[in-house]
């Protein structure tokens, strides 16, 4: 039988979902294996240099660079305070002399004598690493961080915005082709991942934020809604670092789209636990989807289901598996491999391409290019 | 001038003997797919006999290069019936030339796990950081970012911007031989304390190569410290007048090898099986685009667009000039291309009704969904149209920076850099463009070669005569690499295998009326024919290339085809897959502001050159 490989996303009741929590430098773990943490649990800890601070010394005190050691009056390595006087100039026989104070809190770095430049390093920076999903601890890596597993029903996004937070999930439209509006969005979903049905509109992420929530979730958003709310067009998928004050998530892509219906019935089936979400999208070498996660029981101990650390998966195509066609003019549709013929077909545009068909709801059978298809896995 | 760290000891590769290499196999190794070709000798002329590809393997699970390259060769042997891997997955070397099975000479070009990235710094942004850049760019780095003294950022700024990124590589100049010391080793106060972080390896030092004033190098030495390896080679501009950027760039190749390639997973191997030095892809196209130019005595410009980026190369009167447009590409980057050149100047290309909202979130849906392709004849002719604007703001950028320098070794004087300062005297000349490459999956795989051709003629302008080719598998890499061994080889087989002949381009450079008289030409020899085309017209006359014709071409009064307004110029024409194509549409292109006029416009174009039949 044919077979053509293609990503997909995962859309799953059940798996082993693991979060490798990693300091970005070496520093303390603060949890043990076996421990059984929260989403807001700080497993490991650190602090990252300071910034620097470059201040004209030798210039301010009228001296040549390479005196300038000689004039300090704090060295390398001490402490000194903001406005703390760290160089002094000989004045004229002991009189009229200078001095240059620390324009920031910190520690002398270096005295430079070719430049006349001192640099402070300020104070350093603490940098935590929280658990993300509730679940057990089930791997410390010494100086680096943890691994926290945990048995969730996962769901990852086709394209998001905003970091890592979590909620409740609180279901706001009644069916996956249900457009959320803003009257969807009520005062009660502070806190909550706002689940919508097809496109979030304008008015409702409006109102999402409003009122607190923690994330969006719907099947689609419209790009121009999109810009309205960043202020900025997205040109490179490289996103999770907005702080637009909540985080949102499509599953499907961008326009009028629903929900894929085992999606939201998914998703549906967990409202009132708690999802960890997570916005961040690349779409380059190391691929990562928005994402998420909603752990199953306390104690987070792993049932069956495949290992997933997140991304993107490969899998197979066959005959009978459910895919869903990801670019016009069929986009969106949903149904299930029919056949994989062999030799390349000749497309509307002109070009030769490998090709499938899918059996589409009513038993239709479209023909799209390979390329143009992806596996809905679970 | 010795380096502070001296760089570890590469594995000694035998001197090549181009004679006696017959069977040579070549890969590129790239983000997603490792590319193997076989180039033969065959009846005395070296062609390519064969490729093979297979998924790249420097990441997880795989993490292992080598594991990519095995399996790509191995679809050349089981093509070529010739045995190439050995049962150990190496790549078999033949002992003499009448061994059946291995190869001779096996090269690699390698831009896998994002290629080479690097932050330059100089003290004067328009000199010394440029020629930084230009060293860099032309190694066949990315650069990410260009500090300078004079660049208008407060010090804790740059330092802010300096800690940002993790660069693979450092290279810092500043000072002419024997001046200022202060400022270069004030570059080098900012960035020490900055601290980049190398983007691979946590634990292993950045390597920082100074290529500044050499007085200042023992005052750098000391503020670098013992956390970088630091190499200091000879300036890249030891007097106002002089560039010399061959050293820093060699040493750019060296670090690569020793720093980026060792730590990307199975490189030290892959190092290790190649007989010649591995070089980052851009890098070899380069020296590949270099090596036409030079033996062909023309001006050649070459493109790459990718998805996520775009690679404009140019030699003019024997500059080289390399630009990468890091957000212009036609799937990651579509949705920049879109944000830069705005939907009007996009859909000025397209003649089908198309609803602007609704191509907005399809762009969307290419960027999150990359590997997608047109199905409907609309999508492509979207699609085509915004690749023209990606080829033509890369041109824009390459333009820019393709200034007066004179590329390697050559001298420039004070004069130009101040011209230059004030933004003109680009090297790139339209009218004086002999060869036009395209390469890069809108341009290669476009479904008739009518679209790559007028593609290549919309964004970039071409005036005069202009040859149009494809690189029909995106060869140039390995030819580069190819070049570096067998200079006589890489050439036949670009020749030969590499290029898709598409035709030539006949464009005069002005502006006039629509409809009123642009030139009148003539074709003599292997065909004959000949006619007139007026303003806003364009014509294909069949030809192919090895129907090489005498072509007279008399502009009227204000356009001009090289020799002067109104004068005629005769030259030797080849034609090619399209054809000769004439283009009468004036330079710079425009289009009618009236929509119903522009889409008939537009369409008049498209089916004189059979674009979409």
């Amino acid at each position: 039988m044919a077979k053509a490989f293609t990503p997909g996303l995962t859309v799953t009741a059940r798996a082993s979902y693991r979060a490798r929590r990693i300091l970005p430098i070496a520093g303390e773990v603060t949890v043990k294996a076996g421990d059984r943490v929260e989403a807001g649990t700080v497993v490991a800890q650190t602090f990252m240099d300071g910034d620097v601070f470059p201040m004209k010394v030798a210039s301010a005190l009228g001296a040549q660079p390479k005196d300038l050691p000689g004039l300090m009056l704090k060295q390398v390595g001490d402490a000194v305070r903001k406005d703390e006087p760290i160089a002094r100039s000989k004045g004229i026989f002991g009189m009229m002399r200078t001095e240059a104070r620390s324009t920031a809190d910190g520690v002398i770095e270096s005295v430079g004598e070719s430049t006349g430049m001192v640099m402070v390093r300020g104070p350093k920076v603490p940098i935590e690493v929280r658990a993300y999903v509730a679940g057990t601890v089930v791997e410390v890596l010494p100086g680096e961080g943890a691994v926290v597993e945990a048995a969730a029903a996962l769901v990852q996004g086709i394209f998001g915005i905003g970091g890592e937070v979590h909620g409740p999930v609180a279901m706001a439209c009644a069916g996956p082709d249900e457009e959320l509006d803003a009257d969807d969005v009520t005062p009660a979903m502070r806190g909550c991942v706002v689940v919508g049905g097809a496109r979030m509109t304008a008015a409702a992420i409006a109102r999402a934020r409003e009122v607190g929530a923690a994330a969006v979730v719907s099947g689609g958003i419209d790009d121009q809604d999109l810009r309205d709310f960043l202020g900025h067009d997205i040109g490179v998928a490289v996103t999770g670092s907005e702080r637009m004050g909540i985080t949102l998530i499509v599953t499907e892509g961008f326009g009028s789209i629903a929900m894929a219906a085992r999606t939201f019935a998914l998703l549906a089936s967990h409202a009132g636990r708690t999802a960890s979400v997570n916005g961040a999208t690349q779409i380059r070498a190391g691929v990562m989807r928005p994402e998420i996660v909603v752990p199953l029981e306390a104690g987070g101990v792993a049932g069956e289901g495949a290992v997933v650390a997140g991304g993107a998966t490969a899998g197979v195509l066959e005959v009978g598996t459910p895919v869903r066609v990801i670019r016009d003019p069929h986009f969106g549709v949903l149904g299930t491999v029919a056949a994989l013929p062999e030799q390349p077909a000749v497309l509307g545009s002109g070009s030769k391409a490998r090709v499938l068909e899918v059996a589409v709801a009513g038993g239709e059978r479209i023909t799209v290019p390979r390329a143009n298809v992806e596996l809905i896995e679970g | 001038m010795a380096a502070a760290h001296p760089p570890a000891a590469q594995p000694a590769k035998p001197v090549l003997d181009p004679a006696s290499i017959h069977v040579i196999v070549a890969t590129d190794c790239g983000s997603t797919t490792t590319k193997a070709i076989l180039i033969e000798l065959v009846d005395g002329h070296y062609r390519q006999t064969q490729r093979g590809e297979a998924p790249t393997t420097v990441e997880a699970p795989f993490a292992d290069v080598t594991l990519g390259v095995t399996n790509a060769v191995t679809e050349l042997q089981e093509l070529s019936g010739r045995r190439l891997i050995a049962d150990d997955g190496t790549v078999i070397r033949r002992s003499s030339t009448t061994d059946r099975d291995g190869c001779d000479v096996y090269i690699s070009t390698s831009s896998a796990g994002g290629g080479l990235q690097m932050m330059v710094a100089g003290v004067v942004r328009q000199m010394t950081a440029e020629s930084a850049k230009r060293a860099a760019l032309g190694a066949g780095a990315i650069v990410m970012e260009t500090i300078a003294s004079n660049d208008q950022r407060k010090p804790h700024e740059q330092i802010q911007r300096i800690r940002e990124l993790r660069p693979d590589m450092v290279l810092l100049s500043g000072g002419t031989d024997g001046g200022d010391q202060k400022k270069v080793v004030e570059l080098a106060e900012l960035i020490a304390p900055a601290k980049p972080r190398p983007r691979f390896g946590g634990e292993y030092r950045l390597p920082v190569i100074f290529a500044g004033n050499k007085d200042a190098a023992p005052a750098v030495e000391r503020v670098f410290g013992s956390g970088f390896d630091l190499s200091v080679v000879p300036n890249i501009r030891p007097t106002l007048e002089e560039e010399n950027l061959g050293p820093a760039r060699d040493r750019i190749h060296d670090v690569f090898l020793e720093h980026v390639m060792a730590h990307a997973p199975g490189y030290d191997t892959l190092i290790a099986w190649a007989d010649a030095p591995i070089m980052p892809t851009p890098g070899a196209v380069g020296d590949i685009l270099r090596t036409i130019a030079r033996k062909r005595g023309i001006n050649a410009l070459g493109v790459d667009i990718g998805g996520a980026t775009t690679d404009v190369f140019s030699v003019f009167d024997g500059a080289f000039n390399r630009t990468v447009s890091a957000n212009l590409g036609m799937s990651y980057s579509i949705s920049n291309v879109c944000a830069e050149a705005t939907m009007p100047r996009i859909l000025r290309w397209v003649h089908l009704p198309m609803d602007e909202r609704e191509l907005r979130n399809r762009v969307k849906n290419k960027m999150i969904r990359p590997t997608t392709i047109p199905q409907t004849l609309e999508a492509l002719v979207f699609e085509q149209a915004v690749a023209r604007e990606a080829l033509r703001l890369s041109f824009d950028q390459h333009k820019a920076f393709a200034t007066s320098l004179k590329g390697v070794q050559q001298q420039r004087t004070v004069g130009d850099a101040f011209t230059q300062q004030a933004g003109g005297g680009t090297l790139v000349d339209a009218m004086k463009l002999d060869l036009l490459v395209a390469s890069g999956g809108v341009l290669s795989h476009a479904p008739r070669m009518e679209q790559t051709a007028l593609m290549l003629i919309d964004s970039f302008e071409p005036e005069g005569f202009t040859e149009l080719a494809k690189d029909s598998i995106f060869m140039m890499p390995h030819l580069g690499v190819l070049a570096s061994v067998h200079p006589d080889a890489a050439m036949e087989v670009f020749e030969k295998d590499c290029l898709v002949h598409l035709g030539t381009c006949v464009a005069p450079r002005g502006q006039g009326k629509a409809g009123k008289p642009c030139f009148a030409w003539e074709l003599r020899g292997a065909r004959s024919a000949r006619g007139t085309m007026n303003v806003g017209d364009m014509e294909l006359v069949p030809l192919a290339y090895d129907e090489a014709c005498e072509m007279t071409v008399t502009p009227e009064k204000g356009f001009d085809m090289g020799a002067g307004p109104g004068r005629a110029v005769t030259r030797t024409v080849r034609g090619g897959t399209v054809g000769l194509v004439l283009d009468a549409r004036g330079r710079a292109i425009e289009v009618p502001a009236d929509e119903a006029a522009r889409r008939a416009t537009v369409a008049r174009w498209l089916q004189a050159l059979r674009v979409y039949e």
